[in-house]
C-alpha cells in the first residue's frame, strides 16, 4: 500500500510516456515519486498506448535507423509543418535533447524494432518501438517499479491546491472517496482535452459531436483546465490539432491506429452533397495524412467518403473494416444515400478531367487532371473498373495543442511571465509550445520523452533546494 | 465462411492485426499474416502452429481484453491449433482423442502399466517377477528382448506413420508444395529456429507468463524436456545398437554410453516438465485454452513419469522391485508411443512444419528462391 500521509519529493500526474520519464528520471535522481494514472491499470498510458513510434534527430544511420537525422533537418522539418507557429528556443532544444533520448529510453528498458520491410516510410527519421507503444510503457512501467516509484491506478486528480504559482497539494480519487496528498514539486503529464467533447464544442460548436475521438477517454484536460485557471499562462489556439480522417464506423472513443484510412491517393474524396471538396494529390505521406481530420471537419454533417475501383483496391494497407463495395456508381451512393446523379456526375467530371501519366504513389507523379476545381495534382488515375468501393470517414481527433506554457527547464510559467515555484509540465498537456499547428509523425512521443526526463530531473532537484 | 468458429475468429483478429502490425517484430506469426491479405482456413492453421504461446502480443495489444475490440491472439491461436491437430489425426476415428485427452491418456497408461504387469505375472511365476535378477540380460527374464523389440518397435512404427500422414494433411492444408523438402536452406532455417525456440522469447525479454513481467522460465524448461527427451532417445538407440551389431546386453554399467545419455536425459526430463507444469499452472488463464489444460497437463505428465520410472529402475535394478518397476516404466513409455500422435507432442512436428514453410517464404520473398 502506497503512504499517502507522507510528503513525496515529486507528485507526477498522468501514466502516460510523459508521466512515466518524469517519473524514474526524478526517482533515478534520488527523489521520492508518486505517479497517480487516472484510469484503471488496463487502460494506464492514456495515448501512449496507441503510439508506435519516435522521432528522435541523430548523426548515423544505426541497427534500426536508416540514414543520419540532422538537428537542422528536423528543424526545418518542425518549420514546415508548423509554418513556423513554434518557439525556437524550446524546439531547438528539444531537437538536440531528442538525440540523447534514443539511447536513454533503451536504459528504461524500452526496446527499438531493427528497421522492417516496410509498413511506413519512416526508417530514416523514426524510431519503431518493438511491440508498439503499450510494449513501451509496460517496460517503463516496470522499471519505474523496480526502482521504487509508487503508482497508484484509478487516481484520477480531482483539484490541485496552488498558491500563486506553488504547488501544494493535490486531492485524488480513491475509490468513492477523496484524498489530499502533498509533494514538494509537481509535474502535470495529464495529457490534452481530446476527450472532452464539451470543451471541444466551445471552439467547434455542435460539429465536435461528430468528432470521433482516436485515443484514450481518459484525457479529459481536467488538469490542464485547474492549471490555467489557477494563473499559468496558456499557450497554443485551441482549435489546433492533430486530426486525421478516420473510418466513421470506428468506436466513439479509443480505436487507435486502426481505425484510419491511407487510401485517399487511390480515389477521390467526396461530401454527403458528392461533391470534391479538396486536392487529394496534394502532398506525400505522412503530410497528406495529417491534413484530412480538418478537410472533413469542414463539411457538412462531419462525413465524407473515399470513393475507389477495383484496379486500386490491393494498394494500400488492408483496413480493419472492409469498403462498402457496390457493381455500380449509383448503387454505391445509393448504400451511403448520397444521390446516385450527383456522384456520376462528379466521377464521369473526373474521369474526364484525368490525363495520362506514369503512376508511381511513392514520389508526386505525373498523374494529374486538368481544367477541374479542385484539381487532383498527383496520382490521378480514373475510377472506372467495377466494382467499385467507398469507406466513410469522420474526423478522428489524435490530441490537442491547447496548453500550459513552459520553459527550457520544463517549468510551468505563470501569466505575468515569473516561472513557478515547483511546477512543471511534459508532454500532450505542453505540446502547443512546440506544435502551433500541423504535426510531424512522431513528435508526440519526442515531446513527452524529452521533457519529461527534463521535468523530473529538475522537479528532484527543485525538491532538494 | 470458415470451417470453424474458432477460425472465424482467427480471421477476425488477423484482419486487425494486419491493419495494425505494431507486433511484427515480435515473432514468425506477424511477417507471415503480412505476406497475405486474406486468410484461407489453411493460412490460419498455419499461423496457429507458428506460435509459440509467448504472450506479448496479448501483453502489448492496446486492444485486448476488456477492450471492445477484444483481441486475444496467443488464446485463439492455442484454440485453433489443438483444433487443427484434431482435424489432421490419422486415422480419422482416432480425433476424438484429442477432446478428453487427458482422461484419454491416463487411461492407455494405466491400462498398459496393468497389461505389462499381466503380462509378466502371466507368463512366469511370482518369484520371476519379484526375483533379484543382475547382470547382462537381467531384464530379458521377464520380457523376452526380441519380444519387447517386436512390441516397441510396432508401436514407434505406429507413431511415425500417424505422424507422417497427420503431416502430410497438414501440409496440403496450408497449401506448401513438397518443393519446402527439396529446400535444404528453409529446412536448415527452420531446425536452427527450433532447436533454440526463437520464437518463444517475446521479441528479447522472454515470455509472458503470470503477469506482465516477462521472464525465460518457460523457455528454459522447454529446452530441458525437448532435450532430455532427445538424450533419452539417444540412450535407446545406442543400446539397441549394442544389443544387435557387438551383442552387449542391458542393463549397463553406470559409466556405459546409454546409461550416461539416458541418466542425463532422464536428469532433463525430470527437472523440464516439473518447471513447465509449475510455469503452466501459474499462467494467467487468459491465455490459455483451458480447454485443453487436461492434454497439455497429460503430455508433460507422461514425460516426467517415464524419466522417472527409468530412473528409479536404475537405481533399483538390483533389487526386488525391479521387476515391478521394468513393468511400470515399459507400460508408461508404450503408452507414451502409442498416443504420441493423438496429443501435445504433436505440437513440435506441426510447429517445425510451419517454421518450414516460413522460412521458406521469407526466402522466395528476398528472391532467395
Ligand atoms: C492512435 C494514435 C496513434 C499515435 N501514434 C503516435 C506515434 O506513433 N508517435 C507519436 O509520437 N505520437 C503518436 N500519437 C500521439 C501520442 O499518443 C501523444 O502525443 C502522447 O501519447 C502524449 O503523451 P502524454 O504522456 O503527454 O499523454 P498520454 O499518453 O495521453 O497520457 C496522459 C495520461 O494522463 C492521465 N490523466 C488524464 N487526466 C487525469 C487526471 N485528472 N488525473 C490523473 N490522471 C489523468 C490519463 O489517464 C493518461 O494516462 C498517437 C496518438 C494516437 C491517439
Ligand atoms: S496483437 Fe494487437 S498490437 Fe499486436 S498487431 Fe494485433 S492488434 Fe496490433
Ligand atoms: S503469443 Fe507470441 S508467438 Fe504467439 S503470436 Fe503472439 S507474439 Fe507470436
Amino acid at each position: 500500500m502506497v503512504d499517502l500521509s507522507r510528503k513525496f519529493d515529486c507528485l507526477v500526474i498522468g501514466g502516460g510516456n510523459a508521466a512515466l520519464c518524469a517519473a524514474i528520471s526524478a526517482r533515478r535522481a534520488g527523489a521520492s515519486v508518486l505517479v497517480l494514472e487516472g484510469a484503471p491499470k488496463f487502460y494506464r498510458g492514456g495515448n501512449t498506448r496507441h503510439t508506435r513510434n519516435m522521432r528522435c534527430a541523430h548523426d548515423a544511420a544505426t541497427d534500426i535507423l536508416t540514414g543520419p537525422y540532422t538537428e537542422q533537418e528536423f528543424w526545418e522539418d518542425l518549420q514546415l509543418v508548423t509554418e513556423g507557429q513554434t518557439d525556437e528556443e524550446l524546439a531547438r532544444h528539444m531537437i538536440r535533447e531528442s538525440k540523447d533520448i534514443l539511447g536513454w529510453v533503451v536504459e528504461q528498458g524500452v526496446r527499438w524494432q531493427p528497421s522492417l520491410g516496410g509498413t511506413l516510410s519512416l526508417g530514416r527519421t523514426n524510431s519503431f518501438f518493438l511491440g508498439g507503444g503499450r510494449a513501451m510503457l509496460n517496460a517503463l512501467y516496470l522499471t519505474a517499479e523496480r526502482l521504487g516509484v509508487d503508482i497508484l491506478y484509478d487516481a484520477e486528480v480531482l483539484d490541485l491546491d496552488i498558491d500563486n504559482g506553488m504547488f501544494l497539494s493535490a486531492d485524488l480519487k480513491q475509490g468513492d472517496g477523496r484524498v489530499s496528498v502533498r509533494a514538494a514539486t509537481l509535474v502535470a503529464a495529464a495529457g490534452g482535452f481530446e476527450a472532452n467533447i464539451e470543451w471541444l464544442k466551445q471552439y467547434w460548436g455542435e460539429a465536435a459531436d461528430n468528432f470521433l475521438i482516436r485515443g484514450t477517454p481518459y484525457n479529459r484536460g481536467s488538469i490542464l483546465k485547474m492549471l490555467l485557471n489557477k494563473g499559468v499562462q496558456q499557450v497554443g489556439d485551441p482549435t489546433q490539432c492533430h486530426a486525421v480522417a478516420i473510418d466513421a464506423r470506428a468506436p466513439k472513443f479509443d480505436g487507435g491506429i486502426i481505425t484510419r484510412h491511407d487510401s485517399v491517393v487511390f480515389g477521390i474524396v467526396v461530401n454527403k452533397n458528392a461533391m470534391r471538396f479538396y486536392d487529394e494529390g496534394e502532398d506525400i505521406w505522412p503530410k497528406r495524412y495529417a491534413i484530412w481530420g480538418r478537410l472533413v471537419a469542414a463539411q457538412p454533417g462531419q462525413i465524407a467518403y473515399i470513393v475507389f475501383d477495383a484496379s486500386v483496391r490491393n494498394s494500400f494497407m488492408p483496413t480493419l473494416f472492409p469498403p462498402i463495395e457496390a457493381g455500380s456508381i449509383a448503387e454505391l451512393a445509393g448504400k451511403f444515400g448520397l444521390d446516385a446523379a450527383a456522384l456520376e456526375k462528379t466521377i464521369a467530371d473526373f474521369n474526364a478531367a484525368v490525363r495520362p501519366g506514369t503512376f508511381d504513389h511513392t514520389i508526386l507523379d505525373d498523374c494529374r487532371t486538368e481544367g477541374l476545381t479542385p484539381p487532383k495534382t498527383h496520382w490521378a488515375q480514373r475510377i472506372e473498373t467495377p466494382p467499385y468501393y467507398a469507406y466513410p470517414v469522420r474526423p478522428g481527433i489524435t490530441f490537442t495543442y491547447l496548453g500550459t506554457r513552459v520553459n527550457k527547464q520544463a517549468r510551468m510559467l505563470m501569466k505575468d511571465g515569473r516561472p513557478a515555484a515547483n511546477m512543471f509540465a511534459a508532454g500532450e498537456i505542453m505540446a502547443g509550445n512546440v506544435l502551433g499547428k500541423g504535426y510531424a509523425a512522431g513528435i508526440g512521443m519526442t515531446i513527452g520523452s524529452v521533457f519529461g526526463r527534463i521535468a523530473g530531473r529538475e522537479a528532484a532537484q527543485n525538491a532538494r533546494n | 465462411m470458415h470451417g470453424t468458429n474458432i477460425l472465424e475468429e482467427a480471421d477476425r483478429l488477423m484482419t486487425v492485426c494486419n491493419s495494425c502490425r505494431y507486433c511484427e517484430g515480435l515473432c514468425a506469426v506477424f511477417p507471415a499474416m503480412e505476406m497475405r491479405r486474406s486468410f484461407s482456413d489453411g493460412d490460419l492453421n498455419y499461423f496457429a502452429n507458428l506460435c509459440h504461446a509467448c504472450g506479448a502480443c496479448y501483453t502489448d495489444c492496446q486492444f485486448s481484453p476488456p477492450h471492445e475490440f477484444n483481441v486475444n491472439v496467443p488464446k485463439t491461436l492455442a484454440i485453433a491449433r489443438a483444433e487443427s491437430w484434431a482435424a489432421y489425426a490419422w486415422p480419422r476415428a482416432f480425433a476424438g482423442l484429442f477432446a478428453r485427452n487427458g482422461l484419454a491418456i491416463s487411461l492407455i497408461a494405466a491400462l498398459s502399466v496393468a497389461a505389462f504387469i499381466f503380462g509378466f505375472t502371466a507368463l512366469h511365476d511370482r518369484q520371476v517377477l519379484f526375483g533379484i535378477h543382475s547382470g547382462p540380460g537381467a531384464f530379458y527374464k521377464l520380457m523376452p528382448h526380441n519380444a519387447m523389440a517386436a512390441l516397441f518397435g510396432a508401436a514407434f512404427l505406429y507413431a511415425i506413420v500417424a505422424l507422417v500422414m497427420g503431416v502430410r494433411a497438414f501440409w496440403r492444408d496450408i497449401g506448401e508444395p513438397i518443393g519446402m523438402l527439396a529446400d535444404p536452406p528453409s529446412l536448415w532455417q527452420a531446425m536452427k529456429d527450433a532447436t533454440q525456440l526463437r520464437y518463444l522469447d517475446g521479441g528479447g525479454v522472454g515470455c509472458v507468463n503470470e503477469d506482465e513481467r516477462p521472464s525465460d522460465l518457460r523457455k528454459i524448461h522447454h529446452h530441458l524436456t525437448f532435450y532430455g527427451f532427445a538424450l533419452c532417445f539417444a540412450a535407446t538407440c545406442v543400446a539397441t545398437l549394442y544389443h544387435y551389431l557387438i551383442a552387449r546386453e542391458a542393463p549397463y554399467p553406470w559409466w556405459d554410453l546409454p546409461v550416461v545419455l539416458g541418466t542425463l536425459g532422464g536428469i532433463g526430463l525430470l527437472i523440464g516438465p516439473a518447471g513447465l507444469l509449475k510455469e503452466k499452472w501459474k499462467r494467467d488463464t487468459d491465455l490459455v485454452d483451458q480447454q485443453r489444460m487436461g492434454m497439455d497437463v497429460a503430455f508433460i505428465a507422461m514425460l516426467f513419469l517415464t524419466s522417472l520410472t527409468g530412473m528409479a529402475l536404475l537405481l533399483l535394478r538390483d533389487t526386488a522391485a525391479m521387476g515391478p518397476l521394468l513393468a511400470l516404466h515399459l507400460g508408461v513409455v508404450f503408452s507414451l508411443f502409442i498416443t504420441m500422435p493423438y496429443g501435445k507432442f504433436v505440437h513440435g512436428i506441426y510447429r517445425f512444419v510451419a517454421l518450414v514453410r516460413h522460412a521458406r517464404e521469407r526466402r522466395m520473398m528476398a528472391g532467395g528462391v
